[in-house]
């Protein structure tokens, strides 16, 4: 079921930053970074976590997840550790994915040329 | 004189809006949806694989990072662009995209060499979204922390 909702939730956030890409003619560059803040925001609300639970990687595979996770990290470790969890959290939580951005990134620039 | 000029050019730009086709809105939100709900659908079966071994956050990096293999390595073939052709942000918005901007402009700029080409050149757009991420994410925690118990 959960594989269901991964496609419709992940499907809609595409299909949305698509249609504001296509009507305000902003970069997607631009679209981008506003979907890593309102990830945020959304997180930092309350609503981004309940979508977490129903879609799965439909929620966190979209950009906007990477805005939750830096949230989710930094309030896990102010609990943990304090305020200076404001400093730590954030690039915890998304290490995975920056420290595979950056090995496999450099690793297939170095490997591969571009096409065309 | 310059009155006279900006009326032609509002003219012109009317006559050229007329002549190009409208964005098809509507099909291309298809398209992103398709190619975005078919990301996000691997990515959770590969999620639902890791999570039957490990624990939720863990299995949860675990599947971004391969996701990000998965965009670097498809990125290096070729494949991603054609993608992402076809599906815009269906292709831009998943974290497959992140990799596909961090090797696009890493391989474009080899002939720079491998510091300021290969790895400078990575962060073009992934380096946008780390920092008003980090920036936000503060935002919202301080707010959240402090402001709104």
């Amino acid at each position: 079921m959960t594989l269901l909702y991964a496609f419709l939730v992940g499907g809609a956030l595409c299909a949305l930053a698509q249609i504001i890409v296509d009507l305000t003619k902003t970069n997607p560059a631009f679209v981008m970074v506003s979907a890593v803040s309102l990830g945020a925001v959304l997180s930092g609300l309350g609503l981004y976590g309940p979508l977490v639970e129903i879609a799965g990687a439909g929620a966190t595979t979209p950009l906007l997840g990477f805005g939750h996770s830096l949230v989710t990290g930094m309030l896990e470790d102010v609990a943990r550790l304090g305020w200076f969890g404001l400093f730590t959290g954030g690039l915890r939580a998304t290490a995975p994915g920056l420290m595979a951005a950056i090995v496999f990134g450099y690793l297939m620039a170095v490997l591969f040329n571009p096409k065309g | 004189m310059t009155r006279a000029r900006t009326k032609d050019r509002e003219e012109y730009n009317r006559l050229a809006q007329s002549f190009h086709p409208p964005r098809p809105v509507l099909r291309n939100a298809l398209k992103a949806f398709l190619v975005g709900g078919i990301i996000c659908t691997a990515a959770q079966v590969i999620f639902g694989y890791l999570s039957a071994r490990l624990p939720r956050t863990q299995a949860f990096a675990m599947t971004s990072s391969l996701m990000v293999f998965l965009g670097a390595f498809l990125t290096g073939l070729g494949v991603y662009d054609e993608i992402g052709r076809f599906a815009g942000m269906g292709a831009a918005l998943p974290i497959t995209g992140f990799a596909n901007s961090v090797v696009s402009p890493a391989m474009e700029y080899k002939r720079e060499g491998f510091v300021l080409g290969v790895s400078a050149r990575m962060f073009q757009v992934a380096g946008p979204v780390i920092v008003y991420g980090s920036l936000s994410a503060l935002l919202v925690s301080i707010l959240r922390v402090y402001v709104f118990k």
